[in-house]
């Protein structure tokens, strides 16, 4: 399970592994062909064109020119086979320019510039600043006598700030001109694809140092494609080349997101294809039938009498052929189309621009814009996503004493500048771990001032906070820390860092304060995590209650600590440390383990509180979505009370009396089964009272729930329309998303940092902040968005127009394909049931691909209700959520429609044009145009709002048939050569053409009208409000009338409803925003531990169902 | 609902600005969805008043169709029975098909009102699948329209060659030529009654789908015998009753012209036709008719159009009667909130 790479030895490692050519190609020239096809061909559509297209090849069967399939057929897949081979010429040239670049490599020990491709596994690779890294690369020295240097990992983890990275202690002090003969072996895993672990070790031959072994982490590589930045340069040997390389391994096509509405397009694509089935059976028999007693009567079709043993399938094979249009062609292609269009819309979107961080909002995934609309739990991340991830220090906790409680600010704290000002020792102390415990690092800038890089926007601002409270972390050089207190300059060096981990949730440093010579360990982290390790005559509860005041107040708190290590104690234990660091598997359990040996008996000295302040619009854009029916949960890694904190803040639970908690707590397994059981049992009593009830649950109750209670849990998911789970980690946020999909709920997932990424990538729809944490869930996530506000234009503008305009789209095209293969079954009953087809291959592929998709498609621009109506109706969104539009009673409406127009078109044409005039060519054309009159006037009627491009489209559209088809009646050759002409002269034409839209269209009309004033859905009484007063208020005036109004209508809506002043008063019975301003922000907030009482939720979860 | 706050922003520095603005998406009505769009609603005055005009337009024009059709003058008569002789009411099929039968018959038939002159000549087939699949593609449109190719005879198995030499016209529609011939006369002073039967078919066949220099050959003279035989002499293009035939019917009920009568006939005279009977209708049992008919504005007699046009124009004045009434009796605020769903009823849909 491992790889021993021999550095610098050309020998030995030369044709083991591969080299360092880059290839993302999917293709190669040769297989280009064969390949794309295929995999076109995997797709079950394209395999039933095929399949169509070859039976037509098939004269004896054929009813029209194989052309009108293969025509349509070979240019959808040139489109996406051109589409694909660009894509791929593209990384085949990208490639090519990084496989080319030149790179410094040791050969026979001196530097050579070589091609990057030729870089093997063991050589020495040379970089100079803001260089490429051209493969993964085990840091040996640098141009730091610290061996420290730093890289841009943006195009790795998306990641814009500077990281340091460390040469392995073994190669400390080599020179650069020993570099070029340094031989050893590193010892490390096959390649895989995390790039934050690198459990390696490696070990230098004589003459350079000791055989002692040394451990690698993640922190002495250099991957592939970052960048070395302020460093002179840098040199590191090749261990993971090419495609093997951690980028190389992560790369990777995502699995394809399917939306809801996809599933049922293709759910009612199968039902179509069945009923086609039926009707080839159906129609096969009975023209086998009629061929057997009636065709052979008729002298002039000369049916032979004996025939050939396939015989009985040529009849109903040419109905399949004749229904194969049943299925069109275009739908693919113009969902696609459509769907890109919808992408380049949240792309341009001015309103989801933020200016602060001059970012837009961005589909990546343009292929789901549909399931926006159908969201139905949306899991959201707290840190960054709610909050403006902007930390800034706030108060403290020192020795019991509280910093910052009068002024809101502890620097502006006299108290505390006093402390500090006569070194009160608690205070210098609490200082130095603000100052010391931490990965910042300090940057002098040429005008001497230090700013800092932090990965972490706590440190930051702790590290901040101390400098103004005049302990100022000045550089750090290796493994040596200058920190500056008033006049005085400190010295630490730093023995060990023991990491953060989102397990472990703290992280300490081991430091020897070089004035003293003492060991120090300095600590700092979660309070749950801290608190317990306490020495155990200290008293906690101060403690305890300044955490619990802070987070009140929604602040972060982290708790820190003091521990003076003996000498003999530290060797002990640093043995332990290498000896894990070393391990190869399951290094970071085994350090968490060493660990927690050292951390104990801690001295607590205070808590810090951060505070991150709300984005703007949190909470409208909660209570929005809350109002569109969807549920909410929050799941973060902050702690309970923070977290809830917040929750209340942003609307996102409501406070007593109104809303509840419930709480899942527990140390054991059993506790927190009964808990899970009680609150299960209070949920399912009061599902009916109006009330806001939310589950409040923790990483480790989540944990035993998940492993032992997952059928109760899954209820309770269900019941609950908003939960809190806190102290949770990825994973579990990744599991929760998964358990809320398996129930069949369509999921959206929002995040901003890198602990999101599992779960966007898991949800239906993932949202990723581009915030402060850097762009990795920006990166993994379908949109991105700048804030969390956009949030609610994403979904109830762009979702839900996307979903309507889909729904229509592809109803739509199966309506009207199904009007030409209706009107063909219907001629089959007067043509010998032998399968005829009435029109022409040109007029059948043209109407498939071109007369009946270019008005549908400007469709795109159709708007149903004015966004605005949208944002104060966002209950709208029902309709999206339930599938009303889109469903398979929808669907047989039109199914329906498309047979009544079939009827008509059929009946009227073969009345009118009967007798002298039943010419076939020209009564194929009347019952064409019937066919593109009656499309024209249907899109007209399902359009809400016509912009100039629509009129264009459908009556241009309608101009052009005329033109087309008159052109084609000037080709001499052609079969309808004058036809066109002949029957436009005609006076009985016109007549016809109008009887048909009358007929085809007024009963529509007739019930439509009905409908929307009669049975008028919501849509349609928004609509008419919303068209027959004025426009819409402007914004300004609209939410304070709202706001003004909104005290009277509360009771009086429970009610029936009097009022019908105004249209835009809040039109909500149980508006939680209405109650909460009613009653008061402040409310005091009580945690409930589930007394089955009198909770509940006004909202029952069976609107599904109707 | 401060979203757009967001955009109007941005005014912090030109400098600032423009920067910022150049990673901004570029703004459009389009882009931004806001084209400017017209949202018609159907508002019960508007559907009622198109109901009434549909209405108001779709009367006259069903009573001028009526008129135009009722003022077509109609002679229909079927003879495929009644020409056959009593002796072989039996065995028609034996009878159309022996060569010695006398297919001769003679009738009289009465013209009710005048008839102004063009007046056309049809026959008519019934339950005749001329659109039948095996039948309607039977020909080959490159060998009527060329000489030079004459081969091209893929399509019309299983007359296509007759002893290895191409059959033209070939093909099944060909080869079943309609071949029943009518002789007309005045009864009153005997005198024939000439059929013109030139410009019977398109135009646009005769000059381009039928070569000029395109002459019969070996037509009708296999083994069996479908139809009429055609003058070999005389080019494809010249052969009315082929084009005509050729124009394939899209029903299995069809017309097809067969001449025009260039002289006005007058009401209650009587006209005698003398009818070849040598189409085989027998063997599938169809019928056989001879219509003598004008035309009106709208074409043939043809009351569909008319009867349909008053039809729908009634429903619809009916329609926008029974709109207005319930809109009268029941009368329902557009777009009143109090409809709301979540008004209604506070626990959701």
């Amino acid at each position: 399970m491992r790889r021993c790479i021999y550095i610098n030895d050309s020998d030995l490692t030369l044709d083991l592994y591969c080299d360092n050519r880059i290839s993302n190609r999917k293709y190669t020239l040769l297989n280009f062909l064969p390949k794309n096809l295929w995999e076109q061909f995997s797709r079950f559509m394209n395999k039933y064109f095929l399949l169509i297209a070859c039976l037509q090849l098939w004269p004896l069967i054929t009813p029209v020119n194989p052309a009108s399939t293969w025509g349509p057929l070979i240019f959808i897949f040139a489109v996406s086979a051109t589409k694909e081979a660009w894509d791929d010429y593209n990384r085949y040239l990208s490639d090519k320019q990084a496989n080319e670049k030149e790179v410094w490599v040791v050969k026979q020990g001196t530097r050579t510039r070589v091609q990057a491709q030729n870089i093997r596994v063991g050589n020495i690779v040379w970089l100079r600043e803001n260089d490429e890294v051209p493969c993964d690369l085990v840091l040996i020295g640098t141009s730091d006598p610290q061996g420290v240097c730093f890289v841009e990992t943006a195009a790795l983890d998306g990641e814009t700030d500077l990281k340091t990275r460390v040469i392995p202690s073994a190669c400390a002090g080599i020179t650069s001109e020993l570099l070029h003969r340094i031989k050893g072996v590193i010892e490390c895993p096959y390649p895989d694809k995390d790039i934050r672990r690198f459990d390696a070790n490696i070990r230098l031959f004589p003459p350079f140092i000791e055989n002692d072994l040394c451990p690698l982490t993640i922190n002495n590589t250099l991957l592939q494609s970052c960048y070395l930045r302020n460093t002179e340069w840098a040199c590191g040997v090749a261990v993971y080349t090419g495609n093997e390389t951690k980028l190389g391994m992560s790369r990777g096509i995502p699995e394809p997101k399917l939306t809801a509405v996809d599933a049922m397009i293709d759910k009612l694509t199968g039902a179509i294809f069945l009923f086609q089935l039926v009707v080839v059976i159906v129609l096969g028999i009975a023209g086998n039938v009629w061929k057997d007693t009636e065709a052979r009567k008729k002298w002039y079709v000369q049916y032979p009498n004996e025939s050939p043993w396939y015989e009985f399938v040529v009849i109903p094979l040419r109905f399949e052929l004749l229904c194969s249009i049943m299925i069109p062609i275009s739908i693919k292609v113009s969902l696609d189309l459509v769907k890109s269009l919808y992408a380049k819309f949240i792309d341009w979107d001015e309103e989801m621009y933020d200016p602060d961080s001059g970012t837009h909002a961005h589909a990546t995934n343009t292929g789901i814009s549909e399931d926006l609309g159908q969201v139905e739990y949306i899991l959201t991340d707290k840190t960054g996503t709610l909050t403006e991830n902007k930390m800034i220090f706030r108060r403290c906790c020192i020795n019991g004493v509280y910093y910052g409680n009068e002024t809101g600010d502890a620097l502006k704290d006299v108290e505390l500048l006093r402390a500090v000002g006569c070194n009160c020792p608690e205070v210098i102390k609490f200082l130095t771990i603000m100052a010391v415990c931490n990965t910042v690092v300090p940057l002098k800038s040429k005008n001497g001032e230090v700013c800092y890089k932090a990965q972490s926007q706590d440190e930051e601002a702790l590290v901040l906070a101390a400098g103004r409270l005049h302990m100022v972390l000045v550089d750090k050089t290796g493994n040596m820390l200058q920190v500056k207190f008033n006049a005085l300059t400190l010295q630490y060096e730093i023995l060990d860092t023991l990491e953060f981990t989102s397990d472990r949730k703290r992280m300490s440093v081991v430091v020897k304060d070089c004035q003293s010579g003492k060991i120090i360990l300095l600590l700092k982290g979660a309070d749950e995590a801290i608190l317990p390790c306490a020495c155990s005559g200290q008293q906690i509860r101060t403690f305890v209650e300044a955490v619990e005041q802070y987070s009140q107040l929604g602040l972060r708190t982290l708790c820190l600590a003091w521990r003076e290590l003996t000498q003999d104690e530290y060797h002990e234990w640093s043995l332990l440390f290498k000896e894990a660091s070393g391990t190869l598997v399951d290094r970071e359990w085994k350090i968490a383990e060493v660990c927690q040996r050292l951390e104990r008996d801690l001295e607590i000295l205070g808590i810090t509180a951060i505070e991150d302040r709300l984005q703007d619009g949190v909470p409208e854009t909660i209570d929005i979505l809350r109002r569109a029916g969807i549920n909410f949960w929050m799941l973060t890694g902050d702690k309970q009370n923070t977290a809830i904190q917040i929750a209340l803040s942003c609307n996102f639970i409501s406070p007593e009396p109104k809303g509840q908690l419930l709480l899942i707590h527990g140390k054991t397994e059993e506790e927190v089964s009964r808990s899970l059981e009680r609150v299960l049992l209070t949920m399912r009593i009061t599902t009916s009272e109006p009330k806001d009830v939310a589950f409040v649950v923790d990483g480790w109750a989540l944990e035993m729930t998940l492993k032992h209670h997952r059928e109760a849990f899954t209820q309770l998911a269900l019941l609950s329309r908003t939960a809190i789970c806190c102290r949770v980690t990825p994973s579990q946020k990744a599991q929760l998303v998964e358990l809320l999909k398996r129930c069949d709920y369509r999921t959206l997932a929002i995040g901003d940092g890198g602990n999101d990424v599992r779960m966007i990538q898991m949800a239906d729809i993932g949202v990723g902040i581009s915030g402060r944490e850097g762009q990795q869930a920006a990166r993994a996530a379908d949109y991105s968005i700048g804030k969390f506000r956009f949030l609610k234009r994403l979904i109830l503008v762009h979702g839900r127009y996307s979903y309507n305009r889909t729904a229509f789209l592809s109803q739509y095209s199966f309506y009207k394909s199904l009007l030409v293969c209706f009107i063909q079954i219907f001629f089959s009953f007067i043509s010998g049931v032998s399968g005829t087809s009435l029109f022409n291959s040109v007029s059948l592929m043209a109407y498939n691909v071109f007369y009946t998709s270019i008005p549908v498609l400007m469709n795109v621009l159709d708007k149903d209700l004015h966004e605005k109506t949208v944002m104060q109706h966002a209950q709208i969104l029902y309709y999206c959520q339930a599938g009303r539009l889109l469903n398979p009673s929808t669907f047989a409406g039109w199914f329906g429609r498309s047979l009544f127009h079939a009827l008509v078109v059929f009946i009227v044409t073969i009345h009118v044009y009967s007798d002298e005039r039943s010419e076939m060519e020209e009564l194929s054309m009347v019952a064409l145009s019937g066919c593109i009159w009656l499309q024209a006037f249907v899109v007209t009627l399902e359009t809400n709002s016509f912009t100039l491009l629509q009129h264009l489209a459908i009556w241009g559209n309608l101009v052009a048939f005329y033109i087309i088809n008159f052109l084609v009646s000037t080709i001499p050759w052609a079969g309808m050569y004058t036809v066109m002409f002949r029957i436009c002269g005609q006076p009985a034409y016109w007549v016809t053409m109008m009887l048909l839209v009358i007929v085809g269209m007024a009963p529509v009309l007739a019930l439509k009208y009905f409908r929307y004033t009669y049975r008028s859905s919501t849509i349609n009484i928004l609509q008419q409000a919303e068209r027959l007063r004025a426009p819409y208020l402007p914004l300004g005036n609209m939410e304070s009338q709202s706001r003004t109004t909104e005290k009277e209508v509360i009771p009086m809506s429970i009610t029936l409803p009097k009022s019908r002043n105004s249209v835009y008063e809040p039109l909500l019975s149980d508006s939680p925003s209405a109650i909460r301003r009613a009653s008061g922000v402040s409310a005091s907030f009580d945690v409930f531990n589930a007394s089955p009482s009198r909770l509940s939720s006004t909202y029952s979860r069976n609107y599904k169902s109707n | 609902m401060n979203s757009n706050g967001a955009t109007s922003s941005v005014s912090s520095g030109p400098n600032e600005a423009s920067r910022r603005n150049s990673k901004r998406p570029k703004y459009s009505k389009f882009t931004q969805q806001e084209l400017p769009a017209c949202k018609p609603l159907l508002t019960p005055g508007w559907v009622i008043t198109a109901f009434t005009l549909i209405g108001v337009v779709f009367v006259p024009i069903g009573v001028a169709s009526l008129l135009g059709s009722r003022d077509v003058v109609e002679i229909v008569y079927r003879y495929e029975s009644e020409c056959i002789p009593q002796s072989f009411s039996d065995k028609k099929l034996e009878f159309i098909q022996s060569s010695e039968t006398n297919k001769t018959c003679t009738r009289t038939l009465t013209v009710p009102k005048h008839m102004k002159a063009p007046v056309f000549v049809y026959y008519q087939l019934d339950n005749f699948y001329q659109n039948h699949r095996r039948y309607v593609k039977n020909r080959s449109d490159k060998q009527l329209r060329d000489k030079k190719s004459e081969r091209t005879t893929a399509l019309c198995t299983p007359e296509a060659t007759l002893n290895g030499s191409p059959i033209v016209p070939c093909g099944l529609i060909a080869w079943s030529l309609f071949n029943d011939t009518y002789q007309f006369s005045r009864n009153d002073n005997g005198r024939l009654l000439s059929v013109n039967k030139t410009n019977i078919s398109w135009k646009s066949d005769r000059d381009n789908k039928f070569g000029k220099d395109v002459y019969p050959k070996n037509f009708q003279s296999g083994r069996l015998i479908g139809g009429a035989k055609l003058d070999p002499n005389k080019s494809l293009s010249e052969q009315e009753d082929l084009i005509v035939w050729m124009r394939t019917a899209a029903l299995p009920t069809f017309r097809k012209l067969y001449g025009r009568i260039e002289a006005d006939l007058l009401a209650n005279e009587k006209i005698t036709v003398k009818i070849e009977n040598n189409y085989n209708t027998y063997s599938f049992g169809g019928k056989k008719k001879l219509v003598l008919s004008t035309t009106g504005w709208l074409g043939g007699k043809n009351d569909f159009l008319g009867i349909a046009y008053l039809l729908v124009g009634g429903l619809c004045f009916f329609m926008a009667l029974l709109f207005m009434i319930v809109y009268l009796a029941k009368p329902r605020p557009l777009g009143d909130p109090s409809y709301l769903s979540w008004n209604r009823n506070p626990s959701g849909l």
